[in-house]
């Protein structure tokens, strides 16, 4: 329960269109409550827009807890901001002093294209999913689900990978736009689990050939994946993944199957 | 409005065996010709869509977000309740059946309810077999925590993300199917009618949130699971984007809607810091496993530090009203007591409008008892996120909590099948109203979402097409006269929207909307509040298609033109919610009469009179809805005051 206001100048991302040319454009707001979060000053914005016959900034967002992955903004050159474990609509106006001058653009990767403002297209992560981030499996031909036990060891650390929230700030953040650390976490989650063995080598071969299809980079050990995860998903993963990978890749050469 | 509840022949138990043993069965081979709409895709309509396809279906889905897997269904923390008695502490399909009922304050329909119980212990299975990495004993076997009012231990996690978990199995079996082309996704398509053909139901009209597009999808039936419509208060913690409109341009089409006014305030959420807010946040409720609620006793300590106020200057007052159920008593009743408490004068954090909103919820005895680490352990992540939004650490002072809008029991009407008073038009998940009656319990809704998609939609909806001739299977055509009317309809409101160009923001007409439903329709609730709102209500709606503003274009990324049409429905909707409330002259659950309580402040039903479903029928913007009843029959519970005492 902070009492004093902040003063900002906000340099905030404006495209149209996809195809149209963007430019920064400068803003100020006075009178940010330090209690309020970055997405309810981005509100305040756009009232403030809308009053002067301005368009309101488009971006995107739902759940206003760091939990949908929706919201996608990269802030002072890094994407959901400089805390570390927090999504852009989990930072609150209380990390930034008065007078600061913020500079708000969209997640920034070749392969999530800038739709409007600071929203972007992040569909590729879900083809991503499509080529093999699940379990084969009949609804309703599941047997009891204390048949297998599973220890608490793989459960907590299935839960781990599986915590992802596939908002994009690690291809958004990586130099390559590369999507290891997203891919490697749900691969990771269903390779772990008894469920998941059987499609194990399968699911690592089609799910890295569907970052390559749909224009992700390579992983060249950077890091900063991992520091830009709000929800602090483990290069532990990406090693995962690679042995995964490695292993599927040579059976096939053996076996000529996957 | 003919209403059918189609309840099974059979006692309780055998009832859902015998109905599905009845139902007709397409033809495997035939399957690909039916085409089914799913719109949404949180639990209820994930599951179904997967679910369909995977049965051979013809299936388009449709959400507002970039990505199915961001349905609000993702934000559930606490749990999911399944009658499987892992614990072996005494727990049963009947005994779920009948938390339920009594739960829900004995106003749901028995014959639903225990098929929710029943499909239940499936749930749990099917989750496990897609990679669901709900938490585990050392041995290997699937934990379980009592949650919310329960006194058996019944609930599944994962984590504070058992939703999230839920929703991304359910995302990953719908990608699966997208992958192999039985399943078509549409995101960031909005659902803005529903087209009847006939008068049954055959399509949908949408807007592409990109391109401004409107286009018209037909199919051999149309499934809403839409979720709820607690952002009618403004403030809440679902989602920003969650909304009405799919539920109500829905029953402007003719569906029913059942019990508008049971929405559930639920006890533990951050309160309220200052009028820039744009959502309230949950703190799970299983928090009040191992937390004390308390408020001081005397006004004048309320803005003390609360680590300061001595033992016995605090009132722990749920331990003090409901001595067995203490801490976990039920959500309604939770709420209303903080609400009284705070009433009095005795609430606690940063006064709004001259109250303060807010009852500590302390943990400083389970850290005595069990150690900062255990406590750490269970609800760490919860504790980081409320140090996020307040700037407090609970570990050294209690939390502040205050009741908010969560849930909406009330929702289309539907029958033992699913489907709503417009043929061919299903409700599943949040959308519908069929499960908790009056109040839900805690870890129920996932249920609830997951029983409709996974194991009851396959096969209503089957049956349903079934009915359908082979011959006019998936031969409905976008271009009849109807699918024009519905599509020139949705138009002719976006062209009125943005010709208004006035100066009035969505925004700011939602915010206003919040508050009168939170004050008059909200945790109490008179004739003269509700009177009052309806007027108030109708005015606001005026204003806004008077004096709205939205800046830009329909043919772009509008999202100013997206709130409006939203705010647009609240506003008619919030009128119905009014209207019902006013019209059940009795307390029951999530719904307090002032005009009815017990000395003690207790809620008062009055089966007699309002033992029933009350269905509302569309009559024309701000006229008077027609009232329709089911009545509800209890053949296997006996009605009974709730007592918690
Ligand atoms: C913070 C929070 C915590 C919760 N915790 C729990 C818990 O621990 N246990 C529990 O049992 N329940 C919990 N609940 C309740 C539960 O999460 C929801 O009731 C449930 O997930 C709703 O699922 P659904 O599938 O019906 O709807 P949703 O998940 O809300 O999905 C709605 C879908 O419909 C789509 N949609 C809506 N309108 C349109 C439209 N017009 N056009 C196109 N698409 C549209 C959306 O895009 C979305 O895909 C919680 C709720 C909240 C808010
Ligand atoms: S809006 Fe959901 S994670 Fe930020």
């Amino acid at each position: 329960m902070s009492a004093k206001t902040l003063n900002l100048t906000l340099r905030v991302w404006r495209q149209k269109k996809p195809e149209a040319a963007g430019q920064f454009v400068t803003y100020k707001i006075d009178k940010i409550s330090p209690d309020s979060s970055f997405l309810e000053m981005m509100d305040l914005l756009n009232e403030q827009l809308i009053e002067q016959g301005d368009e309101p900034v488009a971006f995107d967002h739902d759940c206003r807890e760091g939990i949908c992955g929706m919201c996608s903004m990269t802030i002072n050159g890094v994407p959901h901001g400089k805390n570390r474990l927090q999504t852009t609509c989990q930072l609150h106006m209380r990390s930034f002093s008065d007078g600061d001058t913020i500079t708000i653009e969209p997640f920034r990767a070749k392969p999530f294209p800038v739709m409007r403002d600071l929203v972007v297209d992040r569909t590729p992560l879900d083809s991503i999913i499509q080529s093999g981030g699940y379990i084969t499996q009949r609804v309703g031909s599941a047997e009891d689900a204390n048949a297998v036990p599973i220890s608490k060891t793989i459960a907590d650390k299935a839960m781990d990978a599986a915590a992802c929230i596939g908002c994009g700030a690690c291809v958004a953040v990586c130099p390559n736009a590369s999507a290891m650390l997203f891919t490697s976490a749900k691969m990771s989650q269903l390779n772990m689990l008894p469920q998941g063995k059987p499609e194990k080598d399968r699911r690592a071969l089609h799910m890295v050939q569907a970052m390559d299809d749909n224009g992700f980079g390579n992983c060249t050990n950077i890091g900063e994946c991992e520091a830009a995860c709000p929800v602090g998903i483990s290069l532990d993963f990406i090693a995962m993944m690679n042995r995964d990978y490695a292993v599927a890749k040579v059976k096939k050469i053996f076996s000529g199957a996957a | 409005m003919k209403l059918d509840s189609k309840i099974p022949e059979g006692p309780l138990a055998q009832k859902w065996t015998n109905a599905k043993f009845n139902y007709k069965l397409v033809n495997p081979a035939n399957k690909r010709r039916y085409s089914v709409i799913v719109v949404g895709s949180g639990l209820a309509g994930g599951a179904a869509a997967a679910t369909l396809g995977e049965l051979g279906y013809n299936v388009k889905c449709f959400c507002y977000q970039d990505s199915p897997r961001r349905a609000h269904s993702i934000a559930a923390q606490g749990g999911i309740n399944a009658a499987k008695n892992y614990q072996n502490d005494g727990d049963s399909i009947f005994r779920l059946f009948y938390d339920t009922i009594k739960g829900g304050d004995f106003r749901s329909r028995e014959a639903n309810v225990y098929r929710l119980a029943e499909v239940s212990v499936d749930i749990i299975d099917q989750c496990v077999a897609s990679g669901v990495p709900f938490a585990r004993e050392y041995g290997g076997m699937l934990a379980n925590r009592s949650f919310g009012g329960a006194q058996v231990s019944r609930t599944f996690y994962a984590r504070g993300q058992t939703g999230q978990q839920l929703l991304l199995g359910a995302y990953q079996s719908l990608s699966r199917q997208i992958a192999l082309g039985q399943v078509k996704m549409y995101n960031r398509h909005e659902m803005l009618d529903v087209v009847k053909v006939d008068g049954v139901a055959k399509g949908i009209i949408t807007r592409n949130m990109v391109t401004g597009k409107i286009d018209r999808w037909a199919a051999d039936v149309v499934v809403l699971a839409t979720g709820g419509y607690s952002t009618v208060y403004f403030l809440s913690t679902n989602a920003a984007g969650c909304n009405v409109t799919a539920a109500w341009r829905a029953h402007k089409r003719g569906a029913g809607f059942a019990n508008p006014c049971f929405t559930q305030i639920h006890p533990t959420c951050i309160p309220q810091e200052g009028e820039h807010q744009s959502k309230l946040t949950l703190m799970s409720e299983s928090l009040r496993n191992d937390g004390r609620v308390w408020v001081p006793k005397k006004a004048e300590d309320c803005a003390k530090n609360p680590n300061d106020i001595p033992e016995d200057a605090r009132d722990y007052f749920l331990e003090r009203k409901y001595p067995s159920f203490g801490n976990l008593a039920p959500r309604d009743i939770s709420s209303r007591a903080a609400k009284e408490v705070c009433d009095e004068g005795r609430g606690v954090g940063a006064a709004i409008a001259g109250v303060r909103r807010g009852v500590y919820l302390d943990f400083a005895d389970s850290i005595k008892r069990l150690g900062k680490n255990v406590i750490a352990e269970r609800y760490g992540n919860l504790f980081d996120m409320y140090e996020n939004i307040t700037g407090e650490n609970a570990y050294e002072r209690p939390m502040r909590i205050y009741p908010a809008p969560h849930y909406t029991m009330g929702g289309l009407w539907v029958d033992y099948n699913l489907m709503t008073t417009v043929p061919g038009l299903f409700a599943a998940g949040e959308a519908n109203y069929s499960d908790h009656g009056a109040n839900r319990l805690g870890a129920s809704a996932l249920m609830q979402g997951l029983a409709d998609g996974y194991f009851v939609l396959p096969y209503t909806i089957s049956n349903y097409l079934a009915t359908i001739p082979l011959g006019q299977a998936g031969k409905i055509d976008p271009n009849g006269p109807d699918f024009e009317e519905a599509e020139n309809n949705v138009r002719s409101m976006t062209d009125k929207m943005m010709s208004i160009k006035g100066k009035t923001s969505p925004r700011s007409v939602h915010i206003e909307l919040g508050k009168i439903m939170w004050d008059n329709c909200g945790m109490a609730r008179s004739k003269e509040s509700l009177t009052d709102a309806i007027a108030r209500i109708g005015q606001l709606r005026e204003r806004f298609w008077n004096d709205v503003c939205i800046p830009g274009e329909a043919d772009n990324i509008n999202i100013e033109l997206e709130r409006a049409g939203r705010v647009a429905d609240h506003l008619e909707f919030a009128e119905l919610m009014c209207y019902d409330a006013l019209d059940r002259d009795e307390s029951c659950g999530g719904h307090f009469r002032l005009e009815h309580q017990t000395e003690d402040g207790e809620a008062v039903r009055h089966d007699d009179q309002y033992g029933h479903v009350s269905v509302w029928e569309f009559n024309g913007v701000g006229k008077a809805p027609v009232k329709h009843i089911e009545p509800l029959e209890y053949e296997n519970v006996q009605l009974g005051v709730r007592s918690y005492k």
